[in-house]
């Protein structure tokens, strides 16, 4: 019948159109939602260690699809091979597309080879965020790190990522670093590639 | 100095900080994952979802009441109206529409059509009993409890599970008037 629209139903979530993704919800609502994604973990475990832990499975998991998705859509199927590339491609488009902004410095580990290390002013997971001295030096960027350690692993880049505070001169909050310490097999394998 | 008159959902959203939506779909899908992996049972991931909601939404109503502005709603009808078009405006990014009415106006629904947690997400057979996004019907009850309102918060449709369009059904159980820890010396 001409002139009925009926809301198409997509028996498969593989069909239907991929958003744009530009699609925004407030701040706020992030917070909230990662207030008691770290609130019920802390009733989960009894320790710190275990808790970051957590965390950094929670962003594993969330590291892996963004790969996926942000490989199919902005980078039309194309995966990057080398180390640098996909370096930069975490510290730009990952940062880029979930955070707004790209990340603040990347640089390469002076005392090891295979460390890398992204540094940001404010983690926007940790804005609202405030550590009790008895949690010690716990970092809710342990979330993050996982990120990026999802993004690395199912790259191709197996890595250990973890989050540290860095007490920075002249400003009350301390930079974010998200510390990347590369397998062995992925540096050989760069060599071999030259 | 007159009140300040309350703000549209679409300018309260444009005001305020944003992340991007695919953020916060994927972690929402963590917790869910999380949960499911840690408690096992569907019903219990249902509850405790609900609780979260639940802890959201006392410090949410908060945060909503001082950004819009918004006047004493003078029945259950205008609360209804001002979630839908101005709270899930402002906080999701998405507007909700509100339907049926009930015959003394305590129960309404309010039905989205769009709803960022849910993209991406399809459930598997193993979880047909689970209210994926039972976390907005705490954070709705949490809110209203916190301004004196006693509700019941249900999942009616549900487009996971099939159906074309996800609506809550939002039921006035009683107004709880606010009880003041002092006597009033006049």
């Amino acid at each position: 019948m001409i002139g009925v629209g009926k809301i198409k139903q997509y028996s498969n979530v593989l069909d239907k159109p991929l958003s744009k993704g530009k699609q925004e919800v407030s701040l706020s609502a992030f917070a909230f939602l990662f207030s008691e994604l770290v609130q019920y973990n802390q009733t989960q475990v009894d320790n710190i260690a275990e808790l970051e832990r957590r965390l950094e499975d929670a962003g594993y998991a969330v590291g892996a699809r963004v790969l996926e998705l942000l490989c199919h859509r902005d980078k039309g199927n194309r995966r990057e091979t080398r180390l640098l590339g996909i370096l930069s491609f975490v510290h730009s488009t990952v940062w880029k597309v979930l955070f707004g902004k790209v990340a603040d410095s990347l640089e390469k580990g002076t005392e090891h080879e295979d460390e890398y290390m992204i540094s940001e002013k404010e983690l926007l997971v940790n804005k609202f965020i405030s550590i009790p001295k008895d949690m010690g030096t716990f970092n809710c960027g342990a979330f993050v790190a996982g990120i990026v350690r999802g993004v690395l692993d199912s790259a191709g880049f197996p890595a250990v990522v973890t989050a540290h505070f860095v007490p920075m001169e002249g400003q009350q909050r301390p930079r974010t670093t998200i510390l990347i310490k590369f397998a062995e097999e992925v540096l050989q394998r760069e060599a071999r590639l030259g | 100095m007159p009140p300040a008159a309350p703000r549209s959902g679409d300018a309260i959203f444009a005001s305020v900080e944003r992340v991007n939506a695919e953020l916060f779909t994927l972690t929402y899908g963590a917790i869910v994952r999380q949960l499911l992996t840690d408690l096992e049972e569907v019903e219990e991931v249902n509850k405790q979802l609900d609780q979260m909601g639940y802890n959201i939404g006392i410090r949410l109503i908060d945060e909503f009441l001082a950004k819009s502005n918004v006047s004493r709603c003078v029945d259950f009808k205008e609360t209804a109206e001002v979630i839908a078009k101005v709270g899930f405006k402002m906080f999701l990014g998405v507007t909700a529409s509100v339907t049926n009415w009930d015959a003394d106006g305590t129960c309404c629904s309010i039905v989205l059509e769009d709803n960022p947690l849910v993209d991406f997400v399809e459930l598997p057979d193993t979880c047909q009993g689970l209210y994926y996004c039972n976390i907005l019907s705490g954070v709705i009850r949490g809110a209203l409890e916190m301004v004196s309102m006693k509700t019941e918060v249900t999942w009616i449709r549900d487009m996971l599970r099939g159906d074309d369009a996800y609506e809550l059904q939002v039921k006035l159980l009683k107004q709880v008037p606010e009880e003041y820890p002092y006597k009033d010396d006049e």
